[in-house]
């Protein structure tokens, strides 16, 4: 039981970072219709800011304040960030307004590779650290409920928790402000929010800012845990099918969406995985969504879609 | 008019249809006689879409039948609609935009080509046989809709009256016994209007084809229809001879406001 | 002035219908390919072959099949690469369980299991559509991905799914020098570019299309979506399915599940958009273009950098590939939809005009 839970727990921890992951996603696909394929080459991108910056400012200081490097970082690659929204907006997706669905979310695969190689140009394309002072131990809790207690990593339990700040500051941000009434707007209807003087490219370069910023937290989160890398882009490919589950226009669906597909994966790769050779976490999401899709095909709280002729 | 009315050929009765609460339509029923021109008219909302939509299958009506030669029609799909020769044209132009107009009006003749994957990879026999005669048969609908000059052109660089015309050929590639045109005049100016009303009446004089026509332009729907069924709010407010309607208050009240 | 179609009237529907209705493009085309069987073989070198044709000549064959899907039906797949994988290990467990399998019976089974399979993955497009669709078709790339690594019958029992085949035969032909390699896949290609364009130009590539510029229209008019949809992921998958056996068999010779990965199905995608959605042609120039092109910016770049004094690592040759790339992608999505096979089209249009252009 003990085992169970923790592999329960460790679910929901890998869970609440895919969610991160899929927000981005979402805030893209919410307010500008486009599918981000790009998501996994900012988290790479931002990370790869992130760690290099901290590592220069660290050295510019004298190895004094590891904070104040990061701090000094974390705006920096903020402003990375904000830059790759502004380029995107002005260069790509002020070209491509009006066109379908399938057209946009291939220019988001030319910008996807963009971003990797630029990322790597700039920045390098070595194995970098993240370190932001997370905690590493492992801690012991319910020792007295269950026999051998339940074993939780500190970094995971304080990442979910960043996750999850960060969804609430969203969500506030998305209902209360008038700027995400305005992304609310544009999402409806592009040419009506325009309409009613909705500076539109301004939208958009809001919105890729909001999701480069979540990228770099999640960047930051995995980074500081595995190490920035090349493989960090994979990310994106694993929290695709947590968007598909949860629908593409629901904030509440990515975080459910991530969670479900956190412990579907921990679950299955640790009782269904050894029984065919191990490795099926990656699929296991996949078909879950598909299996999914085929019964509700807007997601979990997606809106129905209504064909009109 | 010397085209003689035939016995009723699509009865529908008590169809009600809704979106979530939204109801579109409510308890209506009309029937549609082989070989006449029937026109659906009614304010902008009252559900006249929506009906030539339960017609050809699109949309599923919650209550009523829907009786295709006294027979009842079970839940049914847009295809086998087509199977049972009801085709239609679109409102806001359906056509398929990265094809040529032959193309498009070829793809009206799906039904009716019958030879297999493999046949029409290796272009033999059969297949190549098919494709000419069927090519034979559009360009008699072609020469009809008065279109030749523009056969090979992407349908998307045509102006919208054309694009009209070539919905219009699609529909009857099919060889309809019940053709629903969905204003086909909209948008139009008068020429292209009278040319339009000319190709309506061919059709139905030549080919005998039933008519169901949705149309804003009342002097047309008067004109060239037999009878007239007024929708409003989704529901029937009048069925009969076009004078009938025209005379009928409640009718008057609708299209003119309560205050007249 | 020599590129006119004056005076070339049709006088049957059977005449109108050909591939090539203009008499210049049939004997271009007929040149291309006397030049390709002929002339090529005379000139090219090994490096050539193996660095350069045989891959374009496979890869084209597999966009070819994406295309068919992409552009013709309208279904945007990510999952082409699994489908290229499916080919080649259904081609390798029929040619080594069956004795005396021939070698071209055993590529064309290894499609029509590919085609099979592409039939299940491509059920999701009945339901869902673009987007939701090309995630799921991930799914497909996935799984292969997982199950040729990991169910060790698929792969002969060997450890990390790496496979190898030698001694390829053709009715006792031996095929065995880069030229003969070359020749059986440009066999392929010519052949199923064939079926391809008569496809397209047939019934069936009329419903795709129908289905992609407006399904509902479509249905209405008597295409049975379920139909169409499926039969454009069976036939793309055959396709794609031949090209993954030919680039298993003939290129690679043997080959490990990594051949065949994600990084493929987006490479097969590219070579369609660049090319030309929605153009047989297209699928030609687009994997034409992607092959070249790394090679080429292999050898451009560092000579480049030592001009201006700058040496270039392979490292950031790597990195402006995939920068260049990247911009083209949305370079052309933004300029021509369409493609390189648009820009072609626009060309042979003003030709025929020139040089009187009004």
């Amino acid at each position: 039981m003990g085992f169970f839970i923790e592999t329960l727990i460790g679910g929901l921890m890998a869970g609440m970072l895919y969610s991160l992951v899929a927000l981005g996603f979402v805030l893209i696909f919410k307010s500008s219709g486009v599918f981000n394929f790009a998501q996994g080459a900012m988290v790479l991108f931002a990370a790869l800011a992130m760690a290099r910056f901290s590592e220069w400012a660290n050295a510019a200081l004298g190895g004094d304040s590891l904070l104040l490097a990061n701090v000094i970082a974390f705006f920096g690659a903020g402003l990375a960030m904000l830059f790759v929204a502004w380029a995107v907006e002005r260069f790509v997706l002020r070209k491509l307004v009006n066109q379908e669905g399938a057209t946009l979310l291939m220019a988001t695969l030319g910008i996807t590779y963009i971003l990797e190689g630029v990322g790597q140009t700039l920045f390098g394309s070595e194995i970098y650290n993240i370190d932001v002072g997370m905690p590493k131990e492992p801690v012991m809790m319910f020792e007295s409920m269950f026999e051998g207690g339940i074993l939780i990593n500190k970094e995971d339990f304080i990442a979910a928790l960043i996750a999850a700040i960060l969804v609430g500051l969203l969500t506030l941000f998305f209902q209360k402000t008038p700027v995400g009434r305005a992304l609310r707007a544009v999402a409806d209807d592009h040419q009506a929010a325009q309409s009613i003087g909705i500076p539109l490219n301004r939208i958009w370069v809001i919105v890729w800012l909001v999701a480069g910023i979540v990228a770099l937290v999640a960047g930051i989160i995995w980074g500081s845990k595995l190490g920035v890398q090349f493989s960090l882009t994979t990310v994106a490919l694993r929290a695709l099918p947590v968007v598909i589950l949860g629908g593409l226009t629901s904030v509440p669906g990515a975080i459910v969406g991530g969670l479900i597909i956190g412990v579907g994966e921990k679950l299955s790769e640790v009782y269904i995985g050894p029984m065919v050779g191990g490795g099926i976490e990656i699929w296991f999401a996949y078909v879950l969504a598909l299996v999914f899709l085929l019964f509700r095909p807007q997601g979990l709280f997606g809106e129905k879609i209504i064909n009109r002729v | 008019m010397s085209r003689k009315i035939g016995d009723v050929i699509l009865d529908l009765q008590n169809i009600s249809l809704r979106f979530g609460g939204v109801k579109a339509l409510t308890d209506i029923s009309f029937d549609i006689r082989e070989h006449e021109v029937r026109a659906i008219i009614g304010p902008n909302g009252a559900g006249k879409s929506s009906m030539l939509n339960v017609i050809n299958g699109v949309y599923h009506p919650q209550d009523g039948k829907i009786m295709f030669r006294g027979v009842e029609r079970k839940k049914m799909e847009p295809h086998l609609a087509a199977k049972q020769g009801i085709s239609r044209t679109f409102q806001n132009i359906a056509l398929f935009k990265g094809m040529s107009v032959l193309d498009n009006i070829m793809t009206g003749r799906t039904l009716k080509i019958k030879s297999n994957l493999l046949l029409q990879a290796l272009w033999i026999g059969p297949a190549r046989n098919e494709e000419i005669a069927h090519r034979r048969k559009v360009e008699e609908i072609i020469d009809f809709l008065e279109i030749q000059h523009i056969r090979k052109t992407p349908v998307g660089r045509l102006p919208y009256g054309l694009q009209k015309r070539v919905d219009l050929g699609r529909a009857l590639a099919m060889e309809p016994q019940i053709l629903l045109l969905d204003e086909p005049m909209a948008g139009m100016n008068v020429e292209e209007k009278q040319d339009m009303c000319r190709f309506i009446l061919d059709v139905n004089d030549h080919f005998g084809t039933t008519i169901v026509l949705i149309e804003h332009d009342m002097g047309v729907v008067m004109d060239i229809s037999d009878r007239v069924v007024v929708l409003d709010y989704g529901k029937k407010i009048g069925d009969g001879l076009p004078d009938e309607v025209r005379a009928s208050p409640e009718v008057i009240k609708a299209y003119l406001g309560a205050g007249h | 002035m020599l590129y006119r179609e004056n005076g070339q009237f049709k006088t049957t529907y059977a005449a109108d219908q050909q591939i090539f209705t203009i008499t210049q493009d049939k004997w271009f085309v007929i040149a291309v390919i006397a030049f390709a069987f002929i002339g090529v073989p005379m000139i090219a070198d090994e490096y050539m072959f193996r660095a350069i044709l045989i891959p374009f000549l496979i890869l084209a064959l597999a966009a070819l099949g994406v295309n068919l899907l992409v552009g013709y039906c309208g279904q945007i797949t990510l999952g082409a690469g699994a489908f290229m994988a499916v080919g080649a290990y259904a081609a390798y467990n029929f040619q080594i369980r069956i004795d005396g399998m021939p070698l071209i019976a055993a590529v064309l089974l290894g499609g029509l299991t590919s085609a099979g399979i592409g039939i299940i993955f491509g059920i999701p497009s009945l339901r869902v559509r673009g987007l939701y669709l090309a995630v799921a078709t991930l799914a497909a790339q996935f799984f292969c991905d997982w199950a040729f690594l990991r169910i060790q019958w698929f792969t002969n029992n060997s450890s990390s799914g790496s496979v190898s085949i030698s001694n390829l035969q053709v009715f006792g032909w031996t095929i065995d020098a880069p030229v003969e390699k070359y020749l059986f896949c440009l066999v392929f290609i010519v052949l199923f570019a064939l079926l391809a364009k008569n496809l397209t130009r047939a019934t069936m590539g009329r419903q795709w299309m129908a289905i992609r510029d407006m399904d509902v229209a479509a249905e209405v008019i008597g295409i049975r979506p379920m139909y169409a949809k499926l039969s454009a992921f069976a036939v793309s998958s055959f396709f794609v399915g031949v090209a993954g056996a030919l680039w298993g068999f003939v290129h690679l010779g043997s080959w490990e599940p990594a051949a065949f990965s994600v990084d493929r199905s987006f490479q097969l995608l590219f070579m369609v958009i660049i090319g030309g959605m929605g153009s047989i042609f297209g699928s030609f120039i687009g994997a034409a273009f992607i092959v070249i092109l790394p090679i080429f910016l292999n050898q451009f770049l560092p000579a480049l950098g030592s001009i201006v004094g700058v040496t270039i690592s392979t490292a950031a040759v790597s990195h402006a590939e995939l920068i260049i790339f990247g911009s083209l992608i949305v370079f052309f999505l933004i300029v021509e939809p369409h493609g390189l096979a648009r820009l072609w089209a626009i060309a042979k249009e003003k030709l025929r005009l020139w040089p009187f252009p009004h």
